[in-house]
C-alpha cells in the first residue's frame, strides 16, 4: 500500500484535447432531459394515490406504468447519463490519458439513450419485466449488456495502460463498477428470466435491487465524491487508509446481502441471516468513507457558505450518514415486520437514490457547467433556490414517508382494515405530493439556469479549479491524484 | 490493492462470484427437486371462475381465445393475464407472499412456501416489494368474477376508499364486457392460491358480499368441462350471483 503519488505527465503533443468536454457536456444534457421526464412521472404517480390522476382513460399513460418509468429514468436515463459524464472528465485526468476512442464515445452515448429511449417506449407499451429496477423489456436487455461492454473498452482502456503504479481511489470503485454492471445485470435480468423459477430465482431479484444501486450507483458516486470533494476543497483526502477499508469493505460485504429485499419470503432462512448480518457489516464498514468525508470538510466549514457544490456534497455525505444508521436497523426482522411493504422503504429509497447520489451529481453539475460552456453561473439566486427548494422537498418527502411507513406498518401489524389505512395515509401522500412539486420546482430552477448560462452567460469563467492544467489542456496534462 | 489486475479479479470477479454462490446458488440447491411446472401441466384443469367467464361473455371469450379446449384457453388467459399484471406494474402495489411475522398470516392465510412458486408464471416470482392493495397469492376466489368486473373498470365505484387506478382498456368499447385483457388478468387472479384451501383459514379479509360464495376448491368440477362450460353449474349456487350480474348490466 503506497500514497498515490501525481501521475507521470506524458506530454505528447496531440491535436486531441485530453478530456472530451463535448461528451461530458451532452451526457449531462441527456442526463438532465431524462430526469426532467422521471420527476414528473413520479409526481404523477403520486396523484393517483390522491385518487386525482390528471389523464384517465389512457393506456400508455396508466398509472403502473409510470412508477416504472419512473424508477428506470431515474437509474439508468439520469444517474448512468450523469456517471458517463463524470467519467469522461474524470478518467483522463486520473490516468494522463484518452478513453478509447471518440468515435466509440459517440456510440455509446447513441447506445446507452437509445436502450432508455427503447425502455422508456416499451414501459409505455406494457411490456415490462418482472424485475424490480431493470424492468427494461426483455427484448432490450441483451442491448444492454452490448453497452456494459462498450463501456468497459473505453473506460478500461485508459485505467489499464496507465503509468501510474498505484491508482487513486476514485479508480478503484471505477475499475470494479464497471465489470459489476454487466454481472449484475446478466445475473438479475437473464437467470430468472429464463432458466430457475420461483425461490431458486427469488435471491437473484433480491441481488439484482440491490446490486444495481451498491455496485454500480455506490461506486461511481464514491469515486466521484473522492475525486471532486478534494478538488473543491483544494486539499488533499483526510484518510488514505480509511478509503482502502472502504472500498474493500464494499466490494466484499455488498454483494453478499441482496436477499435482506425479500426477508420473511420462503428463501431459505440461512440466505436471509446472511443477508442481515452482511448488511449491518457493511454499514459499520461504510461509515468509514463518511468519516473520511467530514474529516476532509473539516477545516473548511466557510466553504458552505460560499461554494454550492460544496453544499450538494456535504448534504449527500449527510444523508449517506443517515442511511447507512438506518439501514443497520431496518434490515433487522425486528424492523422489517413492521416497515416492509411500507412507505418507509420508499422514504429510504428516494434518500438513497435521490438524496445521496444523485445530490452529488447535482453538485458536480454546479461545478461543472461553468466549464463546460465557458461562462460564469447565470444567477446565483437561482442556484441557492435550486438547492433549498430540492433539499427542503427531499427532507420533507423522506420524512413523510418514514412516519406514513410506521404508521402504515403498524396498523397492518394490528390487523386494521385497509381501507382505514389508505385513510390514514391519504394526508401523508398529499403532502409527500407537496415536497414532489418542491423538488420539482428545484430542479427547474437548475434547468433555467444552465440553459440561461449556456446561452447568455455574460461573464467568462474563469478556471481556477484546474488552472495550472488548463492551460496545458492540450499538452495532455492530468492532474493525477490530488 | 491498488493496482488495477488485483482490483478487477478479487473485487470485480471474485468477491461477485462468491456472493453469488453464498446468496444465489446455495438457496437454488435447496430446491432442486422441485419441478417447475409449465402453464400447459396448471391449465389442465382450470378453475371454476374461468368456465363463468365462458359462460357469462361467451362472444367476448370465443374472440379472446379462439375455438380451442378449456385447457387450451386457460393457459393463454393465464400468460396473457400474467403478461399484463407484470406490465401494468401489479407487482408493485400488490404482493404475493404471505411472510411468517406481521400477522401476514392472520390477514392472508397461511405463510408462503417454496413449492407453490415453482412455475413459469413466477421467472422470475412476482413477490413484491410494496403493498398499497392486499397481497395477492390466495386471492383467488375471494371476490367473484362480477366483482372483479366492475373493480377493474373503476376500483372506487367498488371500494370509494381504493387508490387503484381504472383499467377502461381491459373492456370492449360498451366499458361493460371484457375484453382479452380483461378476461385473462380475472382469469390469472382468481387462478392465484388456487392451489390452497385458504379461505377459512384467514380471520379477517373475507369480503361480506361473498358470504354465500364457497371456497373456490371445493367447488371444482370433477371432470374437464364440456365445450359449453356448463359442467357443474346446474347445481352450482354460485350461478344464481353471475344471473343477477347479467340483469344488472341490462
Amino acid at each position: 500500500m503506497s500514497e498515490p503519488q501525481s501521475s507521470a505527465l506524458s506530454t505528447t503533443a496531440a491535436e486531441a484535447p485530453l478530456v472530451r468536454r463535448d461528451l461530458v457536456k451532452w451526457h449531462v444534457i441527456a442526463g438532465v432531459s431524462w430526469l426532467a421526464i422521471a420527476l414528473f412521472a413520479g409526481l404523477f404517480y403520486s396523484l393517483q394515490l390522491l385518487q386525482s390522476w390528471p389523464l384517465p382513460k389512457i393506456a400508455v399513460l396508466s398509472p403502473g406504468r409510470i412508477r416504472l418509468i419512473h424508477t428506470n429514468l431515474i437509474a439508468f436515463g439520469f444517474l448512468t447519463n450523469a456517471f458517463l459524464a463524470m467519467l469522461y472528465w474524470t478518467v483522463p485526468r486520473l490516468t494522463g490519458l484518452r478513453v478509447a476512442s471518440k468515435k466509440l464515445g459517440w456510440l455509446i452515448y447513441a447506445a446507452w439513450n437509445g436502450i432508455i429511449l427503447a425502455t422508456w417506449v416499451g414501459l409505455h407499451l406494457g411490456e415490462a419485466q418482472a424485475v424490480e429496477w431493470g424492468e427494461t423489456p426483455v427484448w432490450v436487455d441483451p442491448l444492454v449488456v452490448v453497452g456494459a461492454i462498450l463501456v468497459w473498452i473505453q473506460f478500461y482502456t485508459p485505467i489499464v495502460k496507465t503509468k501510474e503504479k498505484a491508482l487513486y481511489v476514485t479508480l478503484w470503485y471505477f475499475s470494479a463498477g464497471f465489470v459489476w454492471l454487466g454481472l449484475t445485470y446478466i445475473m438479475g435480468n437473464f437467470f430468472p428470466e429464463y432458466l430457475v423459477a420461483g425461490n431458486a430465482a427469488g435471491p437473484l431479484l433480491g441481488l439484482y435491487i440491490h446490486d444495481l444501486v451498491g455496485l454500480w450507483v455506490t461506486p461511481m458516486g464514491w469515486g466521484m465524491m473522492y475525486f471532486f470533494v478534494p478538488i473543491l476543497l483544494k486539499k488533499p483526502i483526510w484518510s488514505h487508509a480509511l478509503s482502502l477499508v472502504g472500498f474493500w469493505g464494499l466490494a466484499f460485504f455488498y454483494p453478499l446481502q441482496g436477499v435482506h429485499h425479500f426477508l420473511g419470503s420462503p428463501i431459505p432462512m440461512f440466505a436471509q441471516y446472511s443477508a442481515v448480518v452482511s448488511t449491518i457489516a457493511v454499514e459499520i464498514v461504510v461509515t468509514t468513507v463518511v468519516i473520511n468525508f467530514f474529516m476532509t470538510w473539516k477545516g473548511s466549514e466557510a466553504t458552505l457558505k460560499t461554494s454550492i457544490p460544496i453544499r450538494w456534497f456535504f448534504l449527500g455525505a449527510l444523508n449517506y450518514a443517515i442511511t447507512c444508521f438506518q439501514c443497520a436497523f431496518q434490515v433487522t426482522l425486528t424492523f422489517q415486520q413492521v416497515i416492509h411493504f411500507t412507505d418507509w422503504v420508499v422514504g429510504h429509497a428516494h434518500l438513497v437514490m435521490f438524496g445521496v447520489f444523485s445530490f452529488w451529481i447535482f453538485g458536480m453539475i454546479e461545478h461543472l457547467w461553468p466549464k463546460l460552456t465557458g461562462h460564469n453561473w447565470r444567477s446565483e439566486s437561482l442556484r441557492r433556490w435550486s438547492f433549498w427548494l430540492t433539499a427542503l422537498g427531499l427532507w420533507g418527502m423522506f420524512l413523510t414517508l418514514t412516519v406514513s411507513g410506521l404508521i402504515e406498518g403498524f396498523m397492518s401489524m394490528n390487523l386494521v382494515p385497509r381501507e382505514t389505512i389508505l385513510q390514514t395515509m391519504t394526508p401523508f401522500w398529499l403532502v409527500r405530493t407537496i415536497t414532489g412539486i418542491s423538488i420539482i420546482s428545484g430542479f427547474a430552477c437548475l434547468v433555467v439556469n444552465m440553459v440561461l448560462t449556456a446561452r447568455a452567460g455574460r461573464i467568462a469563467h474563469i478556471d481556477t479549479d484546474y488552472s495550472p492544467y488548463e492551460d496545458v489542456e492540450q499538452g495532455e496534462v492530468a492532474i493525477g491524484a490530488v | 490493492m491498488e493496482r488495477f489486475s488485483f482490483i478487477f479479479l478479487v473485487a470485480g470477479i471474485l468477491f461477485f462470484v462468491l456472493a453469488f454462490a453464498v446468496s444465489g446458488w446455495i438457496p437454488m440447491l435447496t430446491v432442486q427437486h422441485l419441478e417447475v411446472r409449465t402453464v400447459e401441466q396448471m391449465a389442465e384443469q382450470p378453475p371454476l371462475e374461468f368456465a363463468e367467464l365462458k359462460a357469462d361473455y361467451p362472444e367476448a371469450f370465443a374472440k379472446a381465445y379462439g375455438d380451442v379446449s378449456d385447457s387450451q384457453a386457460f393457459a393463454d388467459a393465464l400468460r396473457t393475464g400474467h403478461k399484463t399484471y407484470i406490465g401494468e406494474a401489479c407487482w408493485h402495489c400488490h404482493s404475493q407472499q404471505i411472510r411468517p411475522w406481521g400477522n401476514d398470516e392472520a390477514r392472508y392465510g397461511r405463510k408462503s412456501f417454496p413449492e407453490e412458486y415453482h412455475n413459469e408464471l413466477n421467472m422470475p416470482p412476482l413477490w413484491g416489494t410494496r403493498r398499497i392493495g392486499p397481497d395477492l397469492i390466495r386471492r383467488g376466489g375471494k371476490q367473484s368474477n362480477d366483482w372483479h368486473v366492475a373493480h377493474f373498470y373503476n376500483p372506487p365505484d367498488v371500494n370509494p376508499v381504493s387508490v387503484m387506478p381504472s383499467y377502461p382498456w381491459f373492456f370492449e368499447e360498451d366499458g361493460l364486457t371484457p375484453n382479452k385483457k380483461g378476461l385473462s388478468i380475472i382469469a390469472y387472479v382468481q387462478w392465484l392460491g388456487s392451489w390452497i384451501p385458504t379461505v377459512d383459514e384467514t380471520i379477517y379479509e373475507v369480503p361480506f358480499i361473498e358470504e354465500t360464495y364457497p371456497p373456490a376448491v371445493l367447488n371444482r368440477p370433477s371432470r374437464p368441462l364440456d365445450s359449453e362450460g356448463t359442467e357443474g353449474t346446474d347445481e352450482n349456487p354460485t350461478d344464481t350471483p353471475t344471473e343477477d350480474g347479467d340483469d344488472f348490466w341490462e
